[in-house]
């Protein structure tokens, strides 16, 4: 434990040196090299670019994360920091590049050796493996193991956490097929064929354009059916990346160590360094703690990559040293509030415009801890999520605090002149929901239209009651505060989820909390059959444009997150397929 | 020419600077000062005892009989009580000495019981404990040495199979045998004098005639000073050889126990003597209590302490509510603090009270 | 006095199993009420875009579909004889006593707990030791000098310790004493993975202070009226007059009696920190029980839940049954004979 006194000392020095001489010299140009501590700490140095750029191999790198997140199990997870970090020990067949900037965001061939080949108008995708991959214990990777990968995540009795893309877009899949029932893998026969070793066909049953942003999933991972122990493959997923699983305790975390089979030669795309020697992942550190520990020099990594705690913030925005070693990186994350059609007089455009007016979007800026938190929204696809297009229809920017007239204007072409009420829902446990509610509830004021405040616990939110539609109904839920951030960065990752009316289910657990737009749902679908992505960029732009033409949800802030980086990383930069630290290109200094 | 002269004189002065009797007692004043005033809980009270002879202080509850005591044996609260006044033990003046000084008298030149001997004894120790430490504690033996004298004293004092009950713990013995076993202590280490304080109140009458005859006996073998402390006559009509009664912290009156008895003087001693039981005499005829209640230590009334409660306060034509009669001495050491002439007591007390009692 | 250990015994085994129940029913019967459906609950624990048929799947799976004394039925049998698991393509055999697997993790709760009572062990244990000592030492001294400046100054500092939160002074002291002046480990740290006893003690120094800083400010409140009470007391007057010495009288009649009823809430509270320090694991990142029942709560994970409940209780009535035979010892008016 000495050990540990002696390096935070020196760490701790070394860092008070660094920060003096950023103080006091000229700003040194973050250089190339592998030389370590070459770059000047500044703020926002990681965001889109390489700070501190190394080919430096060696060290472990420490991650720690406040509690254990769903899985490590690739075909059974589905958080952003999770689909990150299993790029280090698996290689599904497609991948975000390890790059900082917008290439980030685009998936590049990974397994596959090159992106997908539709054919029969986007319902079939052909993928060719590369040859020579093998798994931690040296068997090659063939496309059966692709396949297997794939159809076991369909089972979510036995692995309930991923998405449900491929449930929702394979062919023919019989209702609860289950690999570890069907051995022989018949019900998937029509969905998913193996011509050859190197071969694998996605049959749809609707067309799906940006498929290839499928075939990025973790559960396209390989998964050797003799190796696969259902619940259990987590505690040790068959590498096929440059690290596979040390040790692994569910209580306390994991370590990944180098994958001896690995061949670098075989990932040319991917943009994977695989610069430290281990990573050892810790579960269950209090975040104040995360933080504490990442200034000190303690901690690499915050596995999260949500940003510093609340308390964390207001430290190192107030010291100049500290903030140096901020990152302030946009999430493909909306903070938004819905506006919900089913309860009147919301089911009229007027009425829901007016709010649309009348909100402080300032003060729902403030509620997020003002521009750090984020920027004001104008719309629903933050700039940051690709082929996006930025506009600003009502006037928020220029109104930053609400139009009384504009809205009331909008009250009498409702025929509610003088206003009338409806009730809020947030999360009870989240401040800045509670905030959002609070500054709505007195923006609105103005123009007449009274809220009620309901707070409900975030566990069962949107399972047990904003998201339940009868639920919403009858509790006269107009507004609903949410948040939503994308599973990937293109119209669909980002939009679907949240405003095809066709997602709404009546037993609750929406994503979708009350946009019911016919139009809408017209355009997603020639958007997921326009293969052609810059035609495909602009009808999610126009499925954007009619959700706010028709005030479906008012925008509130388009999220940032302040991450903090400490000095003992190199080759650091965010990426933007997950806007964290991108942890499969970090190293150490 | 002058030598015996000046022991004659030196004589003199020692025995006025180091007391005349054994237990020699001057002016003892014991006061608390408090928020609502200073509690007066001994006002100056003077007494002698000698080896052998034993002395009863008879009076109500808060008429400072139990702080007399407690101060004699330096256990009143230091720090916060005013104590004035000399306590001569021996020659030796305990309110001039150190507190250290003071304890290691206590226990072994002056011992004392307490009235209720349950919560006097500790619950968690046994018996023969409590009576080896308190024999240690003054005589440097063996603890085997001090369990053979403490199983010895149980005998002396009457408890039965003494060797196995020395084991036992206080809540397994009777009321009787607790006092016994309290008695043992006390005297564990052959003390000159005895202190009782409501020794047999917490008894059954049974037991109270056995527990006294035990003090007599074994005061006769140890030859020790002993006061009685108590509210019932009955009691020190038993022992004690002299009797002072108190009232409002201070003497109202001291004689022998014949006087007392036999020519009470003071109508607050006709009020005790008057609510003492006495098994000889019809019920309906007896019991005359004496009305309203004790003194407020703070407030003593005016003049003679005892008026607002007094049947003939009205004979002394206002003396009673404005001067504080002396103890007077009204013969052969019989002393009385009243204002009643005494034609007029001894009138009182014999057409007035004796018949009754 | 064995048979009223006996009965002490089976006493304790019904209170754990009515624990059990009311836990069950909590979980259960209040959404319920609430209008909940089996599906309902079991959309708690599915993936983010589950559908219907999905939910529905782990309903069953989790056994929600079935009448809930059938499910209390079956944990009952897990503990005593165990029960088998699904894990996908197999299944698997948990040995008793087991407490189920996590809804959530599908991770058994019992290995879980049974890594995790050391940690809250060496935690509460080393954090009673400290406390006792300087708690009582505290209280006597106030006692014995009532009144006087040093009472007071003890006093108040101990009425800081009783209104000060464990998270507070616990992230107060680590950023001055780990993160500041690095004296001592920081958070996170696994006293149990030291071998080296000595490192075992410097990983938990911190979190020992600040929870006994807690406890020790109410003991020496609860010492210092114990002692002022017994020192009035009647076998304390005896002692006295046997002319002991104060020292003895203080300590060998005094405080023997005043520390009686400090052991009874000395038990108990260590009882109920057994069962988790929740505030102290959690600031100081320890992987104790507390945090865990703070990770299960917050999922509503009931298998976790149960298995926290469970433990805590049984260290409390542990405790409890400890507590009165050590009464017995101290005390010999309540010797059962």
């Amino acid at each position: 434990m000495s050990r540990k006194r002696i390096t935070t000392a020196v760490a701790v020095a070394a860092a008070v040196a660094l920060s003096l001489a950023a103080c006091g010299g000229p700003k040194a140009t973050p250089g190339g090299g592998s030389s370590a501590g070459g770059a000047t700490a500044e703020a926002n140095a990681a965001v889109d670019k390489n700070f501190s750029p190394s080919t430096k191999k060696g060290g472990t790198l420490r991650m720690a994360i406040s509690e254990a997140y769903d899985s490590t199990d690739p075909g059974d997870t589905y958080y952003g920091l999770s689909w990150n970090l299993v790029r280090t020990y698996v290689r599904p067949l497609m991948t975000f590049k390890a790059t900082p900037g917008e290439e980030g965001g685009k998936p590049v061939p990974d397994l596959a050796e090159a992106p997908g080949v539709p054919s029969d108008g986007a319902k079939t995708w052909t993928y060719k493996i590369r040859k020579g991959i093998k798994f931690e214990d040296g068997t090659p990777v063939t496309s059966k193991d692709v396949k297997y990968g794939v159809a076991r995540s369909l089972d979510k009795a036995t692995l309930p956490s991923g998405p449900t893309y491929f449930n929702d877009f394979l062919l023919d899949v019989p209702e609860g097929f289950s690999v570890y029932k069907d051995k022989t893998l018949a019900g998937v026969a029509k969905a998913i064929e193996t011509p050859d070793d190197q071969t694998i066909v996605f049959h749809l049953k609707k067309p799906f354009s940006s498929f290839d942003y499928f075939a990025q999933l973790p559960s396209t991972a390989p998964v050797p059916q003799a190796k696969d122990t259902g619940a259990k493959y987590k505690e040790h997923p068959m590498a096929t990346g440059p690290y596979k699983f040390g040790s692994y305790d569910p209580n306390k975390g994991f370590d990944l160590v180098r994958n001896e089979n690995y061949d670098a030669s075989t990932d040319p795309d991917s943009g994977r360094n695989a610069l430290p020697d281990k990573y050892t992942i810790a579960y269950n550190v209090e975040g104040t703690d995360i933080d504490n520990r990442l200034i000190a020099g303690d901690l690499d990594v915050d596995l999260a990559g949500t940003g510093v705690q609340p308390e964390t913030q207001a430290k190192v925005l107030a010291d100049p040293k500290l903030k140096a070693h901020t990152d302030n990186v946009p999430a493909p994350r909306l903070n938004f509030t819905v506006l919900n059609t089913e309860v009147p007089p919301l089911d009229n455009v007027h009425c829901r415009k007016a709010i649309l007016y009348a909100a402080d979007h300032e003060g729902y800026q403030r509620a997020y801890g003002g521009p750090i938190g984020g920027d004001i929204a104008t719309n629903l696809m933050p700039p940051s999520v690709l082929g996006s297009q930025k506009f600003d229809d009502y006037g928020f920017e220029a109104d930053k605090n609400g139009n009384v007239e504009k809205a009331k204007d909008e009250l009498k072409q409702c025929g509610q002149p003088n206003g009338f009420a409806i009730n809020i829902a947030f999360r009870g446990d989240r401040n800045k929901e509670k905030a959002v509610a609070e500054t709505l509830q007195q923006s609105l004021k103005k123009a007449g239209i009274t809220l009620t405040t309901k707070p409900y616990p975030t566990s069962d939110y949107t399972k047990l009651y904003a998201g339940k539609p009868d639920f919403a109904k009858t509790n006269k839920l107009g507004l609903i505060v949410y948040s939503w951030g994308a599973d990937w960065n293109d119209g669909f990752g980002f939009l679907q989820q949240i405003v095809d009316s066709r997602t709404i289910r009546a037993t609750g657990g929406n994503t979708n909390l009350g946009v019911r737009i016919p139009e809408v749902d017209q355009l997603i679908d020639k958007a997921m059959a326009e293969t052609d992505e810059t035609k495909r960029n602009q009808y999610w732009v126009d499925v954007d444009k009619k959700v706010m033409e028709q005030a479906g949800v008012l925008p509130g802030i388009w999220a940032k997150g302040l991450l903090y980086r400490p000095d003992t990383v190199a080759n650091v930069f965010t990426n933007a397929g997950q806007n964290m630290y991108d942890y499969a290109g970090i190293g150490l200094k | 020419m002058t030598e015996p002269a000046d022991n004659t004189v030196q004589g003199t002065v020692q025995r006025i600077e180091r007391g005349e009797a054994f237990l020699d007692v001057r002016d003892l004043k014991v006061h608390f000062p408090t928020d609502d005033g200073v509690v007066k809980s001994v006002d100056g009270i003077s007494f002698q005892l000698e080896r052998g002879k034993t002395l009863g202080i008879v009076g109500e509850s808060g008429s400072g009989k139990s702080v007399t005591s407690l101060s004699i044996m330096g256990l009143h609260k230091r720090g916060v009580a005013k104590i004035s006044g000399q306590i001569f033990l021996d020659g030796q003046d305990l309110v001039s000495s150190t507190p250290e000084e003071v304890r290691l008298l206590r226990g072994k030149r002056m011992a004392m019981i307490f009235q209720d001997p349950l919560s006097a004894m500790h619950p968690f120790y046994t018996v023969g404990t409590q009576i080896v430490e308190a024999y240690r504690v003054h005589n440097k033996v063996s603890k085997q040495v001090a369990r053979k004298h403490a199983i010895e004293m149980l005998d002396r004092v009457g408890i039965p199979q003494p060797d196995k009950r020395v084991d036992a713990y206080p809540h397994q013995f009777s009321g009787g045998m607790r006092q016994r076993a309290m008695i043992a202590m006390a005297l564990s280490c052959d003390p000159d004098l005895l202190i009782a304080d409501e020794p047999t109140t917490a008894l059954d009458v049974t037991v109270q005639a056995q527990i006294l005859d035990l003090i007599r006996d074994l005061q006769r073998e140890f030859n020790s000073a002993v006061i009685i402390i108590t509210h019932d006559l009955g009691v020190v009509a038993e022992l004690a050889d002299d009797i002072q009664v108190m009232y409002g912290g201070r003497a109202i009156e001291y004689g022998t126990a014949e006087d007392i008895f036999d020519n009470p003087q003071h109508p607050y001693t006709w009020g005790l003597l008057g609510s003492m039981p006495r098994i000889d005499r019809e019920r309906t005829e007896r019991l005359i209590p004496i009305k309203g209640t004790p003194p407020s230590l703070i407030n003593v009334p005016k003049g003679c302490a005892f008026n607002p409660r007094c049947n003939y306060a009205h004979l002394n034509g206002g003396a009673s509510e404005t001067e504080r009669p002396e103890l007077l001495d009204i013969g052969a050491g019989h002393k009385v603090a009243c204002h009643l002439s005494p034609k007029e007591r001894q009138h009182a007390w014999e057409t007035d009270i004796k018949p009754k009692l | 006095m064995f048979a009223y250990l006996v009965r002490r015994v089976i006493g304790a085994v019904i209170l754990l199993f009515i624990v059990t129940a009311v836990t069950f029913a909590i979980f259960f019967l209040v959404p319920k009420l609430g209008g909940a459906t089996a599906d309902d609950l079991a959309s708690r624990y599915v993936g983010k875009s589950a559908g219907a048929a999905q939910i529905h799947e782990t309903a069953v799976r989790l056994g929600f579909t079935d009448p809930l004394y059938e499910q209390y039925g079956r944990f009952v049998k897990g503990l005593f004889v165990g029960q088998e698991y699904n894990y996908g393509p197999a299944t698997e055999h948990c040995p008793a006593p087991c407490f189920g697997y996590s809804f959530l993790t599908q991770q058994p709760v019992w290995p879980d707990l049974v890594a995790r009572i050391p940690v809250t062990a060496s935690l509460a244990g080393g954090a009673a030791f400290i406390w006792l000592i300087t708690g009582v030492g505290t209280g006597i001294i106030s006692a014995l000098k009532r009144g006087s400046v040093l009472d007071r100054s003890l006093m108040s500092v101990a009425l800081a310790g009783v209104s000060l939160p464990i998270f507070f002074t616990g992230l107060l002291s680590l950023s001055i004493f780990s993160y500041g002046l690095g004296w001592t480990a920081q958070g996170g740290t696994n006293p149990l993975d030291e071998t080296n006893p000595v490192w075992w003690a410097y990983d938990l120094i911190l979190p020992w202070v600040t929870l006994a800083f807690l406890y020790a400010a109410s003991y020496a409140r609860l010492t210092r009226a114990g002692m002022l009470e017994t020192m009035n007391e009647d076998f304390v007057r005896t002692a006295r007059a046997k002319g002991l010495t104060e020292r003895t009288v203080v300590m060998k009649h005094g405080l023997r009696s005043a520390l009686t009823p400090i052991l009874t809430i000395f038990g108990l509270d260590l009882g109920l920190l057994m069962g988790g320090a929740i505030l102290t694991e959690t600031t100081f990142s320890l992987p104790g029980i507390g945090q865990y029942a703070v990770i299960a709560l917050r999922v509503n994970d009931l298998p976790k839940v149960l298995g926290v409940t469970l433990v805590a209780a049984f260290f409390i009535v542990l405790a409890n049954l400890i507590v009165d035979l050590l009464y017995a010892v101290v005390d010999p008016r309540v010797r059962i004979s």
